[in-house]
């Protein structure tokens, strides 16, 4: 068989392609980040006409230029921002194209309707979805050129297409005729697009599934791939803005004489925000505009403005997590917990803070506003929307922004946004500054207490225990800020009053629990929130998978072994997990020196299994975490390299979540950090020591690797702290152990 | 505004900037050097970090007027030298990178901790290494690449 | 009439030694008592100094120095290192130069670096010694680089690193350091006393 996932013919593509109609914000029309087919298809049946369907063609030609020297440049239609895509989509292609791979040049896409993800119509990378919405896509792109380059090679041997083989960019007739594929791309160019192309058998892979490397390692260890913050553009000034001390205030008035002062300082003036008014300061260079910003003295205007404070926010969370709220889902008897034995109940209650990304890159996008024309730089996880935002900000069309994606430092979210609110700053900036480009920079300290935070989260969980020492009945009551409230999405996504990016990892679970109740409150807090790396998963995941352990050390069971017992039989990819981490740990799970104890975790996310098994000691009051092993389903493996790197890494981001300093908190309506002083991410001291993935062998559709290695990590440590303290860890952060 | 002299990858360099201007910018703007990174601006995330007078230095935190003649080298030159050319090959060969925002960074501090100690243990590694902050969390290979570049430079005696 | 006047002569001289000897007895006795409370209450004086943040951050007793006001582990996990001086990766003299970077808020001074374990004065839970056991380490001429009375007030004197605590530039917000208790001039002045008086040490634990 060669795929399982999709048939490989155009119609099946144009079908899925549907929501690659044009966005329109007003409209009925919507897009969806986290649902299924399925799930798009139910709604949709729900509101009415069915918007038209177009079939959707992919042409080869926006995808793939070979060119005459041989460099066959493949267009990546999504931002690379560490994942790999940037050399996965390309291998997928070069695969099925029988491409020379050291020819291969990879470039990110500028927004194209074209390059718009074909599952959810818009251009964006997130919800770990890049290689399963675009492993088919990719694979058409490389077997249509190849079958244009071929009937060219046909029509000018005058032979037949099926007599003809390729290899390496070359393509061979029977007769002993060859050509490179830079002397056909020509002629196959007029060739017409395919209807249907065979795809090879896995059989045939010569780059998927194999351990290829980064195309992009290289120039980003010698200094030379220039990041969005890198750029340098003819004319361009730099601007900084200062943000208000509380979300949604409003500059009164300005103080700004020093600030001009300053040499090479430019302008200074009010511009407005998503939410509220700040300053920006634009300068000839980085160093004056941050220096003139520390300079200004700013009044605000915070009438109407909600200071949130987290001591605050907890005693409101605490006191909604009492009681049950708008239901996710409810199998069985929503109050059989009530009906048994104190003795055999636990009540747990855990709390999650704020989360900041903080990618290594800040923030920043450049633009430049010619008056019927911009050009924006940004490397943006949402270039359809952030080209929309800057086309209203400038009164334009979106087709008049021309959108370049660059390298980005780093996302985790953080550089998808639906209220792009860092591009909207800097085309106001532009647009003041009328065909002069200008460089908006976010510091670290804009980054840090800048909002859009992963939200707070408080989790209140009655477990009822049978006899069997199994969970009989689970009342969970999940408290969070909504995260799609805030975006345009809201409105159709979240039903009965339930985002179910709060509860995904809980509500849906895999564990068979009877009498499965869970409701989720979504407070309404002045702090601006957003998807973190796995999102729902980061809480839900810690919750589920540090309640299963404690049952399975009341139940005197191995932690593997109660999993086991405990996920439906339908839970394919969690069980082959735990199967294979049961062998590939087998060789020092059960013979941990002293002070050492094993930690055990399973989840499953974006369709994607992942089990843990952690090594982990207590050295400096700190967890180490001395070893982790992985088992991974992700079906197909496309670039095993790349899914090991992204585990082996994945999980030392997760491990942000544990930091003793990883809280953003608020008082009186400020935020109280500011920069990594204050807010302290994973340092190489707090990874795991050593990290050894392994694959399930699968030819199941691929699933996602970005965000599935990130739920899994900080359960399994806490669960491993847990064995050597005999404490429950409910609380995060992590600050006394 | 000051005029400075500097010697930056074996290069005399002329600027002339406010003194108070940290030399990470200096680097990036006034000589359109961009490989050096700006990642917090407190010393506290290393990507800044370049070397000044051989010693592993934070760029973003030594104002411009307090470099004098010192030689800067910065990642657009470690290939120049024996060890920096091993760690970026074996960066290289160990696929290490993700994002890279970091790694220039991450490479100048493991020049360092390699041209001082060629065989570095865990523990070394890990204090050298100990404040170069990586988000997308190479570490584990950052490891490995270390041991593979002791390994090479002492296979290639540089 | 001679041997009257030796006699005479002798006498005096002995009444003069005695009342020398007693006088110079009951007298050092008080001038002791008085010198030793003194003394020790220079002490405190110093104590005082050497325990404020700008001091006492780079003298621990653990593998980093601390720093800011509430006495926090420094930024970065920089570590002590075997010659006190960092690790070939993070050396303290990379980011603290020979004088303070006001612009980027990073102190600096000649030779920047912890002070050797043998001078720490804070337990491992970053606890600050008491008075008697910081005096002791100061005074121990096997820990303090056998430094004797003069040598000590020549150090808090002279040493530029000393020096700084008093000219410890600006944070990264702009705003100055806070200063120890008192000036350079009035601890180098305490230190004075405390030396003359023979460098007492309170006898608390």
């Amino acid at each position: 068989m060669v795929d399982s996932f999709r048939p490989a013919d155009q119609h099946e593509l144009s079908r899925r392609s549907f929501l690659g109609v044009s966005f329109a914000a007003a409209s009925g029309l919507f897009v969806s980040l986290y649902l299924d087919p399925d799930s798009i298809k139910k709604v949709l049946a729900q509101e009415g006409p069915q918007p038209p369907t177009q079939a959707k063609v992919y042409p080869p030609d926006a995808f793939v230029n070979i060119r005459p020297d041989g460099k066959i440049v493949i267009q990546v239609n999504r931002l690379e921002f560490g994942q790999g895509v940037q050399t996965a989509l390309p291998l997928i292609l070069a695969d099925e194209l029988d491409a020379d791979w050291a020819n291969v040049v990879a470039n990110l896409a500028p927004a194209a309707d074209v390059y718009k993800d074909p599952m959810f119509g818009i251009q964006m990378v997130g919800g770990s979805g890049s290689i399963a919405h675009s492993f088919q896509q990719y694979r058409e792109l490389g077997a249509k050129t190849r079958a244009m380059l071929v009937a060219a090679a046909a029509d000018r041997w005058g032979t037949s297409a099926d007599k003809i083989r390729t290899q390496a960019s070359m393509v061979h007739g029977p007769g002993g005729q060859s050509a490179t594929y830079a002397e056909l791309a020509g002629e196959a160019a007029r060739k017409p697009l395919p209807d249907k192309v065979r795809l090879k058998n896995p059989a045939e892979f010569r780059f998927i599934g194999k351990r290829v490397k980064r195309l992009d390692s290289r120039a980003k260890c010698d200094g030379s791939l220039k990041f969005g913050l890198d750029l340098d553009v003819p004319n361009m000034k730099v601007a900084v803005v200062a943000h208000p001390p509380v979300f949604g205030a409003r500059v009164k008035s300005i103080v700004d004489e020093e600030a001009r002062r300053i040499e090479g300082v430019r302008e200074v003036f009010e511009i407005p925000l998503a939410k509220g008014t700040g300053v920006a300061v634009v300068a000839d260079k980085f160093w004056p505009a941050k220096q003139a910003r520390s300079q200004l003295k700013i009044e605000w205007d915070f009438t109407g403005v909600e200071r949130p404070d987290s001591a605050e926010l907890w005693t409101r969370y605490k006191q909604l997590g009492l009681t049950a709220g708008n239901v996710a889902v409810s199998n069985g008897d929503a109050n059989a917990v009530d009906k048994i034995a104190a003795s055999n109940r636990i009540v747990a209650e855990y709390e999650f803070p704020y989360l900041a990304h903080t990618p290594m890159e800040p923030l920043n996008t450049t633009v430049r506003f010619d008056g019927d024309r911009a050009e924006v730089w940004a490397g943006s996880q949402f270039q359809t929307f952030d080209q929309m935002a800057v086309a209203e900000v400038l009164g334009l069309k979106p087709e008049q922004v021309t959108f370049h994606t660059e390298m980005a430092g780093g996302g985790f979210g953080r550089r998808a946004v639906a209220d792009s609110h860092v591009q909207r700053e800097a085309a106001a900036i532009a647009k003041r500054l009328r065909g002069t480009p200008v460089k908006l920079v976010w510091t670290r300290e804009d980054d840090v207490q800048g909002g859009y935070y992963r939200p707070m989260h408080f989790h209140r969980i009655e477990v009822g225990i049978g006899p069997d020492g199994l969970p009989l009945a689970w009342r969970h009551v999940i408290v969070g800020q909504s995260i799609l409230a805030a975006t345009p999405f809201g409105q159709m996504l979240i039903k009965n009053g339930v985002d179910q990016t709060a509860t995904e990892g809980t509500a849906d679970t895999h564990y068979n629990i009877p009498n499965f109740h869970v409701s989720v409150h979504h407070p309404q807090v002045n702090v601006p929130v957003l998807w973190w790396r796995s999102v729902g998963h980061t809480h839900n995941a810690f919750v589920m998978e540090t309640l299963i352990d404690e049952l399975a050390t009341r139940a005197r069971t191995d932690p593997i072994a109660y999993r086991r017992k405990l996920l439906k039989p339908e839970a394919k990819k969690p069980l082959r997990t735990l199967d294979l981490l049961e062998q590939a740990s087998a060789s020092w799970r059960n013979n941990l020196p002293k002070g050492h104890a094993l930690g055990v975790s399973c989840h499953e996310s974006f369709d994607t299994g992942v089990a843990c098994a952690v090594d982990v000691s207590i050295e400096s009051k700190r967890p180490k975490v001395h070893r982790a092993t992985i088992a991974v389903d992700c079906g197909l493996a496309v670039n095993p390299l790349t899914i090991e790197s992204q585990f082996q890494a994945g999980v030392g981001f997760g491990l942000t979540q544990l930091m003793a300093k990883g809280a953003i908190t608020l008082k009186n309506g400020v935020v109280e950090q500011r920069n990594f002083d204050g807010y302290v991410p994973p340092y190489i001291v707090d990874a795991p020591v050593t990290v050894d993935v392994h694959i399930v062998p699968s030819t199941e559709a691929p699933t996602g690797c970005g965000e599935p290695p990130v739920p899994v990590i900080s359960p399994a440590v806490v669960n491993a702290l847990a064995r050597l303290t005999g404490k429950r860890y409910r609380t995060l952060p992590l600050v006394n152990i | 505004m000051a005029t400075y002299q500097l010697n930056v990858n074996g290069q005399r360099r002329e600027v002339t900037v406010d003194p108070s201007t940290p030399l990470l910018w200096v680097l990036r703007e006034d000589l359109r050097m961009t490989g050096t990174k700006f990642g917090c601006g407190i010393s506290a995330c290393g990507a800044c970090t370049v070397h000044l007078a051989g010693v592993a230095t934070r760029s973003c935190i030594v104002p411009i007027s307090h470099v004098g003649d010192r030689p800067i080298v910065t990642i657009e030159g470690i290939g120049q030298d024996s060890v920096g050319r091993a760690v970026q090959d074996a960066w290289v060969e160990t696929d290490v990178v993700q994002c890279g925002y970091c790694q220039s960074g991450q490479i100048m501090s493991a020049v360092a901790l390699l041209k001082h100690t060629p065989k570095p243990t865990d523990q070394n590694i890990e204090e050298s290494m100990g404040g170069n902050l990586c988000r997308c969390g190479t570490y584990p290979r950052i490891r490995e690449a270390i041991k593979t570049a002791s390994a090479q430079i002492a296979k290639g005696g540089a | 009439m001679p041997r009257i006047r030796v006699g005479l002569l002798l006498a005096a001289t002995i009444v003069a030694m005695t009342s020398w000897i007693i006088a110079v007895r009951f007298v050092r006795a008080d001038v002791s008592d008085a010198t030793t409370a003194q003394g020790l209450a220079a002490w405190e004086q110093v104590y005082s100094v050497l325990t404020h943040p700008r001091c006492i951050n780079c003298h621990t007793a653990t593998n980093y120095p601390q720093q800011g006001d509430d006495r926090h582990r420094h930024v970065a996990n920089v570590v002590r290192g075997p010659e006190d001086k960092g690790v070939p990766g993070l050396n303290c003299a990379g980011c603290h130069q020979e004088t303070n970077a006001d612009s980027t808020g990073v102190p600096g001074g000649h030779n920047w670096h912890l002070a050797p374990l043998s001078m720490r004065w804070q337990d491992i839970n970053d606890r600050p010694l008491s008075s008697g056991e910081v005096c002791r380490a100061v005074t121990d001429r096997s820990k303090n680089n056998n430094l004797d009375g003069p040598g000590l007030l020549k150090h808090n004197e002279d040493e530029p690193l000393v020096k700084w605590a008093w000219n410890p530039g600006r944070r990264p917000d702009g705003t100055m350091r806070t200063l120890p208790p008192m000036t350079h001039e009035e601890f180098v002045a305490a230190t004075r006393r405390w030396v003359e008086a023979g460098t007492p040490c309170p006898a608390t634990r």
